[in-house]
């Protein structure tokens, strides 16, 4: 069963209920705690995971051959992030803005391109007293996360329990994290900014099919308008964790939420429960 | 004209909620949300929308099966696993093309996508440009970079002198946009060990990009001794530290009544936050 954590807002508790549901559950089944937060990962603050292998990320863009290339064009204008321009005799490549789609290698008619690997990032594995842990690392000054995150979910170990962390907004990122997932929680805080974009984040887990249920993290700190637009829209909330300043000192010191406060411990274990039974649910009413 | 932008590297550490009281308290400015996946800072200046503009960008590959002879040429050279069975994923594409170019049925055509709104409005604190990415998709740098430049047009006709930017989470993409070529960048981080991490890697962003960074410690109380840390990191790699805000629930307090914090209080938080705005405009004249 694969669970991705996601929020539309950032700093509502992602990596809070990730590592501690992870940590949770780690006695009782395999689990693997993914961090597809490639830009800003944190879990790894927490887990303090023992990395036993990491490697680079490339994507592959292309270097012109001069002696070949006869300036043609049809490279600059086959390549849709116009990663490559014709200027006169020159042919310049951007290699921050190219997808690695290989169009232009293919396409070159006299066989001037080839493609040689731009680093993007790098992947890590390892382990924390039993929790199988990858987790992504996009470069500084690079833009493009999703391949990154895309190598991350290439760890997905089928036979286990997997907790993908993400990162928060709704865009290329957070979907590229959340497709194909078994379950979303939707980690979400009651004030007008929470709302406004777990709302969003809710419209994208519903475009991509994916089951979905939300933790309200600091509970009591804002309004009452969160918790009646889930009941209003038929939304479970599966777990609530309350504004308290003795859970955000732990955070703050890096220390998981079950470890300082063990008796949370049963409470993820009853949420993974609900999320089950939740997934369960909608199989079952698809079947019929 | 000077362009700040506000960041954070790490999501939820404050940049609305600060970014809307400076829109309270700074003169002859326009306004930008550049965090146009997941915007709020409308809920702060609930703005009257006076120009809306679809944002069209970014491509998406459909077959007509009518002319597919199910040769599994696009399939087999799409590096995006975008399509299968003859069908092209949408949410897969990244819109290169590859694939209706190689054809040979030439049944393969791209088509544009829209891919969210633009909007600009007028706000009791002037005007405001913001946008609504569509659910899902792609090119949020493209819209941010829109976002910006209509920013500055405004600027730039009605004389202001400041451009203020409510940025996005993150190093990729949407915060690359909206950092290259602004005046001065202020991260707003948290005393948590995540947030230096997060503050660590967006100052490094700021640095290869040659933006002058100024850091803001907000909620300092909750962790002293990590405050003490980002103090030092930031004296080592000579970077300002230019406001310690204090805990304060007056900021969702100010939050829920869709006001900004210097318009809803006049305690220490308001207090820092108004210092912070003259240290930025003294650091912009320099």
């Amino acid at each position: 069963m694969i669970i991705s954590i996601a929020s539309g807002k950032g700093g509502t508790g992602k990596t809070l209920v990730a590592t501690s549901l992870a940590l949770s559950l780690k006695d009782r089944v395999k689990v693997q705690l993914l961090d597809c937060d490639v830009e800003e990962p944190n879990d790894h603050i927490l887990i303090k995971p023992t990395i036993t292998r990491s490697e680079a990320v490339s994507i592959p863009v292309p270097e012109i051959n001069k002696d070949k290339c006869t300036r043609c064009g049809r490279c600059a204008e086959v390549c849709a992030y116009h990663a490559i321009a014709v200027m006169g005799e020159y042919v310049l490549t951007f290699p921050e803005l190219c997808h690695g789609c290989g169009a232009c290698s293919y396409l070159c008619q006299e066989k001037a391109i080839s493609e040689i690997p731009n680093k993007i990032g790098i992947v890590e594995t390892g382990q924390a007293d039993g929790l199988m842990f990858g987790q992504g690392m996009l470069s500084i000054g690079q833009p493009m996360a999703p391949p990154v995150i895309r190598k991350v979910k290439g760890l997905i170990d089928t036979e286990a329990t997997v907790i993908i962390d993400t990162s928060p907004g709704t865009s290329c990122p957070v979907v590229e994290a959340i497709k194909g997932s078994d379950f979303c929680l939707l980690v979400t805080e009651p004030t007008p900014f929470g709302l406004n974009d777990l709302v969003l984040a809710v419209a994208t887990v519903k475009q991509l099919g994916v089951p979905f249920g939300i933790v309200l993290n600091r509970a009591g700190a804002g309004d009452k308008k969160t918790e009646e637009y889930c009941a209003r829209e038929n939304i479970p909330v599966l777990m609530t964790i309350p504004l308290d300043q003795e859970i955000a000192g732990l955070y703050s010191r890096g220390i998981p939420l079950v470890t300082g406060m063990p008796e949370y411990r049963l409470k993820f274990i009853k949420l993974y429960e609900n999320i089950r039974e939740a997934a369960d649910e909608r199989s079952s009413r698809i079947k019929r | 004209m000077k362009e700040v932008v506000v960041l954070s590297g790490k999501g939820g550490t404050g940049k609305t909620s600060i970014v809307g009281s400076f829109a309270a308290l700074a003169q002859k400015k326009v306004m930008a949300d550049c965090d146009v996946d997941a915007a709020d800072l409308h809920l702060l200046l609930t703005p009257s929308v006076k120009e809306k503009n679809e944002f069209r960008s970014g491509q998406v590959a459909v077959i007509d099966n009518d002319k597919c002879i199910e040769c599994g040429l696009c399939q087999e050279i799409c590096r995006f696993n975008a399509i299968r069975d003859y069908q092209v994923d949408p949410i897969s594409c990244e819109g290169c093309g590859f694939c209706s170019h190689i054809c040979p049925m030439e049944a393969i055509t791209m088509n544009e996508c829209k891919a969210g709104d633009w909007f600009i409005s007028d706000t009791r604190h002037g005007p405001l440009v913001h946008a609504r990415l569509g659910i899902a998709q792609e090119n949020s740098g493209k819209l941010v970079a829109l976002v910006r430049q209509k920013a500055k047009e405004i600027a730039g006709k009605q004389g202001l002198d400041y451009i203020i930017s409510d940025g996005p989470p993150g190093i990729g993409c949407p915060v690359i946009s909206s950092l290259s070529g602004v005046s001065l960048a202020l991260i707003v981080t948290e005393p948590t060990l995540s947030g230096i991490h997060d503050m660590e890697r967006v100052l490094g962003v700021c640095k290869h990009f040659g933006v002058p960074a100024m850091v803001c410690i907000n909620k300092y109380d909750i962790n002293k001794n990590n405050t003490r840390a980002i103090q030092d990191y930031c004296r080592v790699n000579g970077i300002e530290v230019a406001a310690l805000i204090p805990f304060d629930n007056c900021v969702t307090e100010a939050m829920v009544l869709g006001r900004t914090i210097v318009e809803y209080s006049d305690g220490k938080v308001a207090g820092e936050i108004k210092n912070l705005w003259q240290k930025i405009t003294a650091k912009l004249q320099e």
